[in-house]
């Protein structure tokens, strides 16, 4: 593997984008379905050196982001029980619930700890027998082999102690659902490179035909996404519909097949909702009966909540690329990666702290 | 009756979260929002690492830190000489030269004398590297579960060299930005420790005393406008809070940045950001763009600036706000951090 410099050099990209420019006759609208390649393209400031004809629009690919409120709130509810020790990976400390964020609940007593690995988890809960152990499992097709894995394992060692808030999404069908809407604007998708990295892209290849939508398998460097850029647009050009794997020094058709078989034993697809989208047919993942014993949302009984999202936030429309971020009335006013009012302000994949943290010098925003 | 002068920031924050102690944003609006407006005098006011006044003639200049670094032993160095290491810098970014410092330890019951031991002679040795003297001290035990078995809390005194006027508020649009090295070093160390990452080969903290690399940059000119080691919250933290109190506006090249590869795989690794990355010895001036090519070489003429480079420029347009040329030639904002930053999670 190159390291990773080549993949961000100047000459090479600035290359990729002349070939671009000379393909390209008329407008087209992309999506970048992952939220990290939303942020590569802020960070790197690729959009600036694309030409004008390319709207890249973002898409729904961000699990912090859509990570419904309501399991937000039982979340915080739970982390601020006496006995419990909540833990989860660092973004979603920050993003608020209907009136409050973990880091909060923390500050307030609670156990709340960031962990770099679901497994971290059971050895948490392996050393404290009299507490209860709960792991916030996030993420796309990437996060559920190893969430899946350490539910696996605290099944295999019958630990008692150890459970999991489940809020696992796939890619699929949310691309159909984005599809089927009138409203959709979207002519090509750059797939999410880490997520076909797991599950490969023969899951694709029938959506595309369906919905007459090039896709491109995109890894998350500027060269990688000014390749993917250009593969789609010269199908758009030349009338053509495939899956292109334009990232394969990471991905195969097929996928990583083990990691996808202990998917299927541990999870079961379902119908979920989707923060600011609402629901989505098919477009979960839950714990499958046989490992139900270690879902937190059946071991805590939280009573019900009454969900309050702020009526200012269009994070819906930001998720599904019909709004960009900087169109948004709060963007940068009321709503701040310091005081944020919706998961895509505070998320490190989120498309609004993209635009604020990277290019607000681009718009006419006071900060 | 105590009001805040601008209470907003605070008031979204009724307890203090860990952000507060993390040299981002928060950590700023506490001193800017509560203890600025609350201690109101003219030597506090410009916020900067240190206080520099005169008495009886000699310029003086003062400091304070708490450490309460986990863990106290971390490849490269500890809590101790990091504690010696930090007071000697932050007095330093005057122009001073240290001279004395202070000592206060809080101890938790049950923490083990052999492990003090080790950490007080650090400091000796610190100390004497450094050139200063540690004259007074506290102790304090507090009961088991009340700390982290041990907190080090270090002041410092240096003298000040007449005709040198070094603030953050001085920076000038037209100064060259100076860096004296390779960025990210302690932070990494101090995280490869603490979750058990293991790397290629083991990345060492960078903790080292600054006071003599400031004597060799003085040397060249006495005009340096502003230093400032960037610790917590990274290089972007420290020419944030630079753009903020001077009013200019920061350009720099992120090509210039050197970032050593075991650092720059690592943060890859946990989805951070090296200009987020804490620091503990290393140094940003700025300067007159006519003579920073003399201090350059001035400061890679020491074993502690080697690889010493311009990193960018003050600007008069969007002042308060750092903005740099990315690896692929466009632009980009580079904020203060919010809290601490936290790894990704996919
Ligand atoms: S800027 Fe803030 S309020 Fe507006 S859509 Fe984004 S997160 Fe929601």
């Amino acid at each position: 593997m190159k390291s990773l410099d080549a993949y961000r050099d100047e000459v090479q990209v600035r290359a990729v984008f002349d070939q671009l420019a000379r393909v390209i006759t008329r407008e087209w609208t992309l999506m970048e379905v992952c939220g990290g390649q939303t942020h590569s393209i802020m960070r790197f400031g690729i959009d600036q050196l694309l030409p004008k004809q390319i709207d890249l629009v973002h898409g729904p690919g961000c699990p912090v982001c859509v990570t419904p409120l309501e399991l937000i709130d039982k979340a915080l509810v739970i982390a601020a029980r006496p006995n419990v020790i909540f833990t989860s990976f660092g973004d979603m400390l920050r993003v608020p619930g209907s009136t409050t964020d973990l880091f909060q609940v923390k500050a307030r007593g609670g156990d709340v700890r960031i962990l770099y690995s679901p497994l971290d988890a059971l050895r948490i809960a392996r050393d404290n027998p009299s507490k209860q152990v709960v792991f916030f499992g996030v993420g796309f097709e990437t996060t559920a082999p190893a969430n899946g894995m350490a539910v696996f394992q605290a099944k295999r060692e019958a630990l008692k102690n150890f459970s999991m808030l489940v809020s696992h999404v796939r890619v699929p069908p949310a691309i159909t659902a984005l599809m089927s809407d009138p409203a959709n604007r979207v002519q090509a998708f750059l797939a999410a490179g880490h997520v076909c990295a797991v599950m490969g892209y023969w899951e694709y290849e029938p959506l595309a035909a369906q919905f007459r939508v090039p896709m491109i398998v995109t890894g998350f460097e500027p060269l990688d996404i000014a390749n993917g850029i250009l593969a789609a647009v010269r199908q758009l050009e030349q009338g053509r519909v495939e899956v292109e794997n334009a990232y394969p020094r990471a991905v195969t058709r097929e996928g990583n097949q083990p990691a996808q078989a202990l998917i299927a034993q541990v999870f079961e697809v379902c119908d979920r909702k989707w923060r600011g989208i609402g629901e989505i047919p098919q477009s979960g993942w839950r714990l499958r009966d046989e490992f139900r014993e270690y879902d937190a949302e059946q071991r805590f009984d939280v009573g019900s909540l009454h969900v309050n999202e702020s009526p200012l936030c269009i994070s819906g429309l930001v998720l599904q690329g019909r709004k960009k971020p900087n169109e948004c009335v709060a963007f940068g006013k009321q709503c701040t990666p310091a005081k944020p009012l919706g998961a895509t302000m505070v998320s490190s994949e989120g498309a609004c702290a993209a635009y604020y943290r990277y290019a607000r010098h681009t718009f006419a925003v006071v900060g | 009756m105590i009001t805040l002068q601008c209470p907003l920031p605070l008031r979204d924050y009724p307890n203090i979260v860990m952000g507060h102690g993390g040299g981002g944003k928060l950590s700023h609006d506490l001193v800017q929002h509560l203890f600025a407006p609350a201690f109101d005098n003219a030597l506090l006011a410009p916020l900067n690492d240190q206080a520099v006044f005169a008495v009886e003639g000699a310029r003086l200049a003062f400091t304070t830190d708490s450490f309460v670094v986990k863990p106290i032993f971390f490849p490269g160095s500890d809590i101790g000489a990091l504690a010696v290491n930090g007071t000697v810098n932050d007095l330093a970014m005057s122009g001073a030269r240290p001279i004395y410092l202070s000592a206060g330890f809080i101890l938790e019951e049950g923490f083990a004398l052999d492990d003090l031991t080790r950490v007080v002679y650090s400091m000796a040795e610190a100390a004497k590297r450094a050139g200063v003297q540690i004259i007074t001290g506290d102790t304090k035990v507090v009961e088991e579960g009340h700390g982290d078995g041990i907190y080090i809390n270090t002041a410092g005194i240096g003298i000040a060299p007449n005709g040198v006027n070094i603030a953050a508020a001085n920076a000038r649009a037209g100064d060259a930005i100076i860096l004296s090295g390779a960025i990210g070093l302690h932070g990494i160390a101090i995280l490869s420790q603490r979750e058990g990452l293991r790397f290629d080969s083991e990345i060492v903290s960078d903790c080292a005393p600054l006071h003599d690399l400031v004597a060799a940059m003085l040397a060249v000119t006495q005009d340096i406008h502003t230093l400032r080691d960037p610790t917590r919250g990274g290089i972007a933290s420290a020419l944030n809070e630079i753009a903020e109190a001077a009013k200019i506006g920061i350009e720099i090249d992120e090509r210039a940045i050197a970032v050593p590869r075991d650092v720059a795989s690592a943060c890859e690794m946990l989805g951070l950001d090296p200009f987020y990355v804490a620091n503990e010895g290393k140094l940003i001036a700025f300067a007159p763009s006519e003579i920073a090519p003399r201090v350059v070489a001035a400061l890679r003429a020491h074993p502690l600036g080697r690889d010493a480079a311009i990193i960018g420029r003050a600007v008069t347009a969007h002042p308060g706000m750092v903005v740099a040329r990315t690896s692929i030639g466009a632009t980009r904002v580079v904020d203060m951090m919010i809290g601490e930053q936290l790894p990704r999670i996919c």
